[in-house]
């Protein structure tokens, strides 16, 4: 019986290992490998180049920009759309007069938020393109031009375009951690609600004291997939900035400068070793993040 | 029909420059070590002067895409029809060059006419490589189609034969022809009273009048896209400091961004940056510039002799597309006014082992004779490197002005490769140079910067580097 277990297991297990082994493993040993070499993409023996990519790496300023800019997103994305999340799902589902139940329409506001995320990124940027626009046909810009005010360059100013950047990132986010956040608190008993609204408790204190702790895992949980989000961002960059993560490098990020170095400057064996310090980025915020949010369970 | 866009074609430049390198070192088909050698010439006469080869037909494929194949059956093929009744003119199309003939060159049996463009395009660093191509300095040196005394090389820009050429061997003729101005409304110009400036002082006085008129914003340029900025400096150094300035450039030579005509270049046109910009310029791209001004909110913008038609469906029938040559900056500027940035592209070449290579070198000939570029130009609204070719066309007002200009530039033509080579140098010297416009650089620091990239460039082994 116990064999028979073991082959069941096994055999559902199979497939799906061959291929993330195949997929992912391989793929990463390999971007190891190559880190190593001066490979251009097409000749068939790369040069072992020993680690001449990563001095190369430790002296480009413009990679270094983009980790700082990947590192602020890493601080303020999940920070951001946490708390705005929180702050909706709140009022959606305990925000109503007597703390239970929604405020009015949040059914309504339930679909509206989460409108952003089925959106395409390529759809987003270009419709935040066209939202910052610093002309009159710019929906941000047009009443200020209309006052008599100097446009904003919301993409066009070097000191601007990473909060533009984190605007778009955080809009785009949000609606999807209102749901999830609303499930959260929808599974949380409503006893617990009650009775802590028999002892007098409403609006915030009710939000910290217990919703908050309640639903805690569901945020720890979105902390890191943001995170992981804030690290990997790229598409949003490379389709709404100019000069793709400009001006002058005002938005780049660590996926932008790998896939300018690679497939716009045939450089594999120097975007590589930017992959390799991305991986150790990625694994050190999964471990930290774990490591900093554990806390006992709370079963109800 | 937009030709594919200059965005894609500009990108496949790019690629290509890159990919050729890298691709040179081991994309070459195994050859058979068998391959017949060409034939040898035939008889040549005054007629004939290629020696072409009338009992053996002439293969032709043109790539069809912005341009279509039309220019093809209907101008050259028919001209070489009329001067060799017995000739078997087998005519192809396709937007697939590598996939339909790379086989074909691989098993030595490739057309005598390949029209070798677009997004599918077969390498021609490879091609060179493995000794496909036919050398075209017998064309250069033959008698040209309208004048026996003229030889074809003294009738076609001479960027044309240094672009297609490789380690110094003419392999690619380089037939459209690209030239960059300000461009500017005519009608919009004779309602105000505007004149075209030809110094420096003159166009600051103009952007001057235009600012304080209201009618319109003096100038712009696609701010999201540095590189049509970028571009006029560096003409304008050229044109200051003569055409080794951009050599040096394209040589990655030590001090060549920090020279003076460079810098002297760039202060002019920050100053344009810091007065005179249509609002919100840094954040427009090339179309949303362009559209304004066909609006007639912006007066005049740099770009190259595809705008016309770029922007045929949002320009007023009446608008008048004009342009005109960097005014000259200073007084002792080492190239005249009128110096132009020409840039020749779409490239056809002769394969080396086809079985009647005079024949595509003849058919050459006719496109780069009076009739066949003249013809083009009207069929496709384009420019060819064919000198003189659009004289007593009627062509759209904007290429007429810009195939003027051309004109009057005889010699005085200057152009860079960088941007093709490097894509480094272009994607940083975009950056800075939008941020020079901008005032966020000072001119100094504009120069070192785009210095210390050429410099890492000349320093890293993995990089090929060529030189003009």
């Amino acid at each position: 019986m116990r064999h028979g277990r073991t082959r069941f297991v096994a055999g559902f297990l199979a497939v799906p290992v061959a291929l993330y082994v195949i997929y992912v493993i391989a793929p990463y040993a390999q971007a190891f490998h190559i880190a190593f070499t001066d490979w251009r993409g097409v000749n068939a023996d790369p040069r072992f180049v020993g680690t001449e990519n990563f001095e190369r790496l430790l002296a480009d300023d413009v990679f270094w920009r983009a980790v700082g800019h990947n590192l602020l997103l890493l601080v303020l994305l999940p920070l951001l759309t946490i708390v705005i999340a929180l702050f909706f799902a709140f009022l959606l589902n305990a925000g109503g007069t007597g703390g239970a139940g929604g405020v009015r329409g949040s059914r309504f506001y339930r679909v509206v938020f989460f409108f952003p995320q089925v959106l395409a990124v390529a759809v987003v940027a270009v419709l935040f393109q066209q939202v910052f626009r610093p002309d009159r046909s710019g929906m941000l810009n047009a009443p200020l031009i209309a006052m008599g005010l100097e446009p904003v360059g919301f993409l066009s100013d070097t000191d601007v375009a990473l909060w533009s950047i984190l605007g778009v990132l955080v809009w785009q986010a949000v609606g999807f951690y209102v749901v999830l956040f609303s499930a959260g608190i929808a599974s949380i008993p409503r006893e617990l609600f009650e009775a802590a609204a028999i002892d007098g408790a409403s609006g915030p204190p009710m939000f910290f004291r217990v919703t908050l702790p309640l639903l805690w895992d569901t945020v720890q949980v979105g902390w890191i997939y943001l995170g992981i989000l804030a690290l990997d961002v790229f598409a949003i960059v490379w389709v709404m900035t100019a000069e793709q993560g400009g001006p002058d490098h005002s938005t780049t990020v660590m996926a932008a400068e790998i896939y300018r170095n690679a497939f716009e400057y045939f450089k594999f064996g120097y975007a590589c070793a930017m992959g390799v310090v991305l991986f150790f980025f990625t694994i050190g915020f999964a471990a930290l993040a774990l490591r900093l949010s554990r806390r006992e369970r709370i079963e109800f | 029909m937009t030709p594919l866009s200059r965005r894609e074609l500009l990108r496949s430049a790019v690629l290509a420059g890159i990919a050729l390198p890298a691709l040179s070192a081991c994309a070459t088909p195994a050859g058979d070590g068998a391959v017949s050698p060409a034939p040898a010439a035939g008889a040549t006469s005054a007629a004939n002067p290629l020696g072409l080869a009338e009992d053996r037909p002439l293969e032709i494929w043109i790539f069809d895409g912005g341009f279509g194949d039309a220019y093809a059956k209907e101008i050259h093929e028919p001209m070489l029809k009329a001067k060799y009744p017995k000739l078997e003119i087998r005519h192809n199309a396709t937007q697939e060059i590598a996939k339909t003939l790379q086989p074909r060159f691989a098993g030595g049996d490739p057309p005598e006419f390949v029209n070798n463009s677009g997004a599918n395009a077969m390498d021609f660093g490879a091609l060179v490589q493995d000794g496909q191509l036919t050398d075209l300095t017998p064309l250069y040196a033959a008698p040209s189609w309208d004048d026996p005394a003229v030889p074809v090389r003294d009738t076609i820009d001479s960027a044309a034969i240094e672009l297609g050429s490789y380690d110094g061997t003419p392999y690619v003729l380089n037939y459209v022809n690209t030239v960059w101005g300000i461009w500017y409304s005519q009608k919009l110009f004779d309602a105000e009273g505007w004149q075209v400036p030809t110094t420096w002082e003159e166009f600051t006085a103009l952007c001057e009048t235009i600012k304080k008129s209201g009618r319109a914003a003096p100038f712009t340029y696609a701010g999201r896209h540095p590189y049509y900025i970028y571009e006029a400096i560096l003409t304008l150094a050229a044109k200051v400091g003569g055409k080794d300035v951009l050599k040096n450039i394209d040589n990655l030579q030590d001090g060549a961004w920090t020279a003076e005509p460079v810098k002297q270049a760039a202060t002019a046109f920050a100053e344009l940056g810091a007065k005179y910009l249509l609002q919100g310029t840094a954040g427009l791209d090339h179309v949303q510039t362009q559209t304004a001004q066909n609006k007639g909110q912006v007066a005049m913008l740099p770009c190259g002799s595809w705008l016309e038609n770029e922007q045929k469906d949002t320009t007023p029938a009446d608008f008048g597309y004009a342009m005109f040559p960097l005014p000259d900056l200073t007084a002792s500027d080492a190239m005249p006014y009128g110096t132009l940035h020409v840039q020749p592209g779409e490239e056809y070449v002769v394969p080396a082992r086809s079985a009647n290579p005079r024949a595509g070198l003849e058919y050459m000939r006719a496109m780069l004779s009076r009739q066949g570029a003249g013809d083009f130009m009207e069929l496709v609204s384009t420019l060819t490197v064919v000198k003189d070719a659009g004289r007593g066309r009627t062509l759209k007002p904007g290429l007429a002005s810009a195939s003027r200009a051309r004109e009057a530039a005889g010699d005085n033509t200057v152009w860079f490769l960088f941007r093709k080579w490097y894509a480094e140098l272009h994607d940083e010297v975009a950056a800075a140079s939008g941020q020079l416009m901008n005032g966020k650089l000072t001119v100094d620091e504009w120069a070192e910067r785009a210095q210390r990239k050429a410099d890492a460039i000349k320093d890293d082994s993995s990089v090929k580097k060529f030189t003009r």
